[in-house]
């Protein structure tokens, strides 16, 4: 909401040298944020005063063109030019070249003398130009900054104006006004007025406020008017849409006649543009005192007016010229005609007030706010009228809103206004609130005074009156957010200012620290960057081709996949099933800027869509649902499991003197997989893989001792990554992180530590190409029993010596026994038989 | 070199003074003895078996009883003083020769390779982190819920009435098909919902994570971004209690200097609500009020909502953004930096913020 000064000042007491600064540092304590400034000054200065054309000569040029040599008189005759400076002439006649043809001599205009700036920094001086020293400039109305008409220059008598010559012209036009923009919270619909504003200033400031209804004279009854009736048989929420109606009528208007610069410079301060006098006072009117207000041409309207919903295959033609289909649940304004407008967001064309129309009917009615929010929604009409009154109207306005367009046209149109007029409809209930004495210095914290609390609430209106155990407090017409005694105990703390409030700490009860899975997660997520890896993050929102690709870590390729109803990019249009396809996508960035050798890892949520997706309806507010009822929303959340990816490309460090980096394989992708394994004390266990993303022969699939599969690790398909413009070999993997923090063991049991001296055998075995390293592992460990200490891997061999097909697969085995040295004997016998079980599994053979 | 010195004679072990020649002569050569293997010359010549004074005190035998302990005395400490200098001079060398070995194994260390990669925290997470410890730390507990909720945990049980334009302010994502009533959370306020169903009264908990609008990503707004919500809920809470919370959490995070402000704002969720400004003294252009986050006492039909009696039980909540703490704590200028994944980024900041 724009708030022109000049109009705040007739109903608050704005200090004489406030601005728009000063009156929003008012307003932000009682809850208007800032916004920002409109202050025509800032990018417009004068000397800008009325000029007289003397004379006017028509001079074409060699380029088709017609220039005017202007004298323009712009001091009152026989009085002394006290302006000084270079380019401003001491007779008091300037000289201009003026391109427009608009206007002829005698015609009063806005001169803007040498020393002028206009808005784009264009400083105005006298210059040579077409053969002449041109001292100035006629301006046009988008030269001054206050419209969009090009076509000619302002000429003055054109808009109801003829000023003495020399007059400040931005004094004329309201150039010295400024406005202040404040953002008005969804609560409180009365702020998108003057009124309310003007309110809320005295409240911020202390002083005292003019409510601009109570300068209107509006009758107490009205009858005999136009034809109204309120027909609503399809009440939303059993709200009637339509409880007010008021109409009045005005013959005879000049609808032609300009609108006053005063009423112009203030639409436009408020950021609303001059259309015609009618819709100008219209819109004038519901700036002042926040009702809508809306004029129809009385000559186009046929029949009485019903508000009613509207029928199936309805349409109207719309003010902005677009036919509109109507819904059964729009609220219209009808005549015997059909529809004539979407009650409170838009009129009709069809009776629309245009430059012939001479007799109007206004209409000022209250509105039910769900109503018109829906089909404010439903045709994407937001419009000024609209947004009051989805945040609520007062009801009480309409009858003297009505009665204040009625006086402006009068006033400015030239009209007579109707005795007699119309108003229908019945006044809400009001709402009584009780106020127990205590409750707002319970809830705010502050020892309020009674006085202090009846104050306030009487300030904004409300009528407040003692009882037993407190107050009963009724709330204004325009309140309608004031609902509770919580809203009441806002209010006055509002008032008395929140920076009374004192501050106390609040002592919790012992808690139990971080979770055991808060906790893994941040061990996990720490290990991988103390291990060298950075962390990254990117959005979760993938196309359908990337999840196909990816699918989820746990559950393998081609998953169905959450899909978004408004997505920013159609494209992108799915929630991932995957953390690679953003992974690999800031990889490839990082590429593009310069960055090769790279280890990124992100972890965060997947969205695995289940068979049923949410609830078919929703359970109100204000109450908790049943047991039932929670289970079916908790129940129709899709899982999202939390996942950990990594992507390796390029080299494991910089290359430097005396230090070569190593390339990144696919091991690193495994070993980074068990490396999150035994940060949780969880095993993961690998074996070959098969995943479309991966290279199918380099891909392992990781999975719990349980079975459980949890991810995928290796080097990302060749064809992938020439697809995605990624360096071949690169490698990844993905882990269902939550599925190793539930398997992570809750007490670690101690394992006795033997003294007793180590023996150590190696041992050699020739087994089938084909055998995975990790199983022969496996069976020497099972056929070595309890002797062995540990076994590990320390040669993989293949070529001269080996048999086609064969590998040989070379271990170190370490024996030790919890109480006595080993004999090499016993330690020969434990070796026999690992070796005797990974010959009996995989025909192994030793070397 | 086991001979005698030539042309030497085999001093006699009585005559001080040739013994006194022999030992002088010993001890310059010994002190002329330039390098190790010179010195290993010297000893043999003046201390070997054929030396001067070896074969002086074999001589000691042959003399007559009563001289032999004057010889005996004399010769001692003779030899004494060669093998004194001998010692000396070795360790000297040696001293020498160790300083010169690891002259000679001098390094240019400003030219060692980095074989390790530090990696790094996204600051984002790092400064989550911080957060929680600092609520933690306080009593309060860390709750979480799922990024795609139920309209009704976003919306209806946080007091947003259906039609009212207050829904609209936050740009909502919807899942398909919209009749489920799913979307991506717009807050993290409806895992304050789940906690007031699931959890034993009094609640302190802190419920950061990602939220979700519709917003075009630009230096100033992003699609998804970070909240960190708290919720407290206890018998007779009030403002101050909201205000005192905030403080504490503020110097905690800003320094004994920070400042909060409260001002009058509008959430469906709260009553009454406020915007929460802090004093940065250290914002870049100077020291001035920058806008965190919002704030209030929860409404008792929140309340109501997970079947708290709002006449036995109030509280406070509010919520601040992690990307517009992390701007203007750690002067961040574009909003982009932080979710396009440029290593950089990241690794400017390492572990730290």
């Amino acid at each position: 909401m724009r708030i022109p000064l000049s109009w705040l000042r007739e109903f608050a007491e704005v200090p004489a040298g406030a601005t728009a600064e000063d009156v929003m540092d008012q307003l932000v304590k009682v809850g208007f944020e800032e916004e920002d400034v409109h202050r025509p000054t800032d990018t417009l200065q004068g000397p800008i005063v009325v000029g007289q054309v003397l004379s006017l000569v028509k001079e074409p040029q060699t380029n088709g063109k017609t220039i005017n040599w202007c004298q323009v008189r712009v001091v009152p005759e026989g009085q002394e030019q006290t302006l000084t400076g270079k380019g401003i002439d001491p007779s008091g006649v300037q000289g201009i070249i003026c391109g427009a043809h608009n206007f002829v001599e005698g015609d009063k205009v806005v001169v803007t003398l040498p020393g002028a700036v206009l808005p784009g920094d264009f400083h105005i001086s006298a210059r040579k130009t077409y053969g002449h020293l041109s001292a100035g400039m006629i301006a046009s109305v988008r030269e001054l900054g206050i419209g969009e008409d090009h076509d000619g220059i302002l000429v003055l008598s054109r808009i109801g104006l003829d000023p003495e010559i020399g007059t400040d012209a931005m004094e004329l036009l309201g150039l010295y006004d400024q406005a202040a923009e404040i953002n008005v919270t969804p609560d409180r619909g009365y702020a998108f007025s003057i009124r309310g504003v003007a309110r809320e200033y005295a409240h911020a400031t202390g002083t005292v406020f003019t409510d601009p209804a109570s300068r209107v004279n509006a009758p107490a009854a009205l009858a005999g008017g136009y034809g109204v009736k309120i027909n609503d048989d399809a009440p939303i929420y059993g709200k009637p849409g339509c409880d007010r109606f008021v109409a009045r009528t005005v013959r005879g208007v000049d609808a032609t006649k300009p609108t006053p610069p005063w009423m112009t410079s203030r639409l436009r301060l408020a950021g609303i543009r001059s259309i015609s006098l009618p819709v100008d006072i219209s819109n004038y009117v519901m700036l002042e005192l926040g009702q809508p207000t809306h004029c129809y041409d009385l000559d186009k309207l046929s029949g009485d007016i019903v508000v009613r919903r509207a029928l199936a295959g309805e349409k109207i033609t719309t003010l902005d010229d677009k036919e509109r289909a109507l819904d059964a649940e729009d609220l219209l304004i009808t005549d015997a005609s059909g529809p004539i407008g979407i009650a409170g967001v838009m009129g009709g064309a069809a009776t629309e007030v245009g430059d012939s129309t001479s007799n109007i009917l206004v209409e000022a009615a209250h509105f039910d706010e769900v109503s018109i929010a829906r089909s404010r929604r439903r045709h994407k009409l937001p419009s000024e009228a609209s947004k009051r009154f989805e945040r609520g109207v007062d009801w009480q306005v309409a009858g003297i809103a009505a009665q204040r367009v009625v006086d402006l046209l009068v006033e400015l149109a030239g009209g007579t206004a109707d005795e007699a007029g119309t108003d229908v409809g019945t006044a809400p209930d009001s709402v009584t609130i009780e106020l127990p004495a205590a409750f707002a210095a319970a809830r705010i914290g502050i020892d309020f005074t009674d006085e202090q609390i009846v104050t306030s609430l009487e300030d904004l209106g409300a009528s407040v009156v003692k009882n037993d155990g407190g107050w009963s407090v009724t709330a204004p017409s325009w309140r309608h957010d004031l609902e509770t005694k919580e809203d009441l105990s806002e209010e006055i703390a509002r008032l008395v200012g929140y920076d009374q409030i004192p501050a106390t700490l609040p002592v919790a009860p012992p808690g139990r620290g971080l979770t055991r899975v808060q906790q893994q997660r941040r061990r996990l997520i720490q290990a991988l960057a103390d291990a060298g890896l950075t962390e990254v993050l990117s959005y979760p929102f993938v196309s359908k081709a990337a999840n196909d690709t990816f699918g989820a870590a746990e559950l393998g390729a081609g998953r169905t996949a959450v899909k978004l109803a408004n997505p920013i990019s159609e494209e992108q249009g799915f929630l991932r099933t995957s953390i690679l396809p953003g992974l690999i996508e800031v990889a490839k960035r990082n590429h593009s800027r310069g960055f090769r050798d790279l280890a990124l890892f992100e972890s965060g949520l997947v969205f695995l869509p289940a068979e049923r997706m949410g609830t078919d309806s929703i359970p109100p507010l204000g109450v908790k649902p049943s047991d039932e009822v929670l289970d079916g929303l908790y129940d129709g959340v899709p899982a999202q499991p939390f996942h950990l990816a990594v992507v390796l490309t390029g080299h494991d460090s910089p290359a430097a003197a005396a230090h070569a980096p190593r390339v990144w394989d696919w091991a690193d992708a495994l070993d980074i997989a068990r490396l999150a394994g035994d940060v949780l004390g969880v095993e993961v266990v690998v074996s070959q893989g098969s995943h479309q993303a991966f290279h199918p022969g380099r891909a392992a699939q990781l999975s719990l001792r349980s079975g459980e599969v949890v991810g995928y690790a290796g080097e990302l398909h060749p064809k992938l990554l020439a697809a995605s413009d990624m360096p071949a070999r690169s490698v990844a993997l993905e882990l269902n992180a939550d599925a190793l923090f539930d398997a992570a063991a809750d007490v670690i049991v101690a394992r006795h530590i033997s003294s007793f001296p180590v023996a150590t055998q190696d041992v050699a075995l020739v087994v089938p190409a084909d055998v995975p390293a990790d199983e022969v592992q496996a069976a020497l460990r099972e056929g070595a029993g309890e002797l062995l200490e540990d076994v590990a891997l320390f040669d993989v061999y293949a070529g001269k010596g080996i048999e086609e097909g064969k590998k040989s697969l070379a271990f170190g085995l370490r024996f030790r026994a919890a109480d006595r040295t080993l004999t090499a004997d016993e330690a020969s016998a434990a070796r026999e038989g690992a070796v005797a079980l990974a010959a009996e599994r995989f025909g192994a053979v030793q070397r | 070199m086991t001979e005698t010195l030539p042309g030497a004679a085999i001093p006699n072990p009585t005559d001080e003074a040739a013994i006194t020649a022999a030992v002088d002569q010993a001890i310059a050569a010994i002190a002329g003895a330039a390098t190790l293997d010179e010195l290993k010359a010297v000893r043999l010549a003046h201390t070997g078996e054929k030396s001067p004074l070896s074969l002086a005190n074999r001589e000691i035998g042959k003399l007559p009883k009563d001289q032999k302990a004057v010889a005996g005395k004399l010769m001692g400490a003779s030899r004494g003083r060669v093998n004194k200098a001998l010692a000396d001079r070795t360790a000297e060398l040696e001293a020498e020769n160790d300083a010169r070995i690891l002259l000679e194994e001098t390094v240019d260390v400003t030219a060692a390779p980095r074989r390790r990669r530090a990696g790094a925290r996204h600051p984002l997470s790092t400064l989550q982190d911080r957060v929680a410890d600092i609520f933690v730390g306080m009593g309060w507990e860390i709750a979480e819920g799922p990024e795609v909720e139920s309209e009704w945990f976003n919306f209806d049980a946080l007091n947003f009435k259906p039609d009212h334009p207050a829904r609209e302010m936050q740009d909502t994502f919807f899942v398909e098909p919209p009749e489920a009533h799913l979307l991506m959370r717009t807050h993290t306020s409806p895992v304050q919902v789940r906690s007031m169903l699931e959890r034993e009264l009094p609640i302190y908990v802190l419920c950061p994570g990602k939220v979700f609008r519709t917003d075009e990503l630009d230096a100033t707004h992003t699609p998804v971004f970070h909240q960190f919500e708290g919720l407290a809920i206890d018998k007779k809470l009030s403002m101050a209690d909201l205000r005192g919370t905030l403080e504490h959490f503020a110097r905690q995070m800003f320094g004994d200097e920070a400042q909060i402000r409260l001002r009058p704002n509008y959430f469906p969720f709260t009553e009454p609500s406020a915007e929460l400004d802090i004093w940065h003294p250290g914002a870049k252009g100077g020291p001035r009020w920058i806008e965190w986050g919002g704030c209030g006492m929860v409404n008792p039909n929140v309340l109501r909502a997970a079947g708290i009696d709002p006449e036995v039980y109030s509280g406070f909540a509010f919520g601040m953004g992690i990307e517009r703490t992390l701007m203007f704590r750690n002067e961040v200028g574009d909003m982009r930096d932080m979710i396009e994944g440029d290593v950089r980024f990241s690794e400017h900041f390492g572990m730290e913020i």
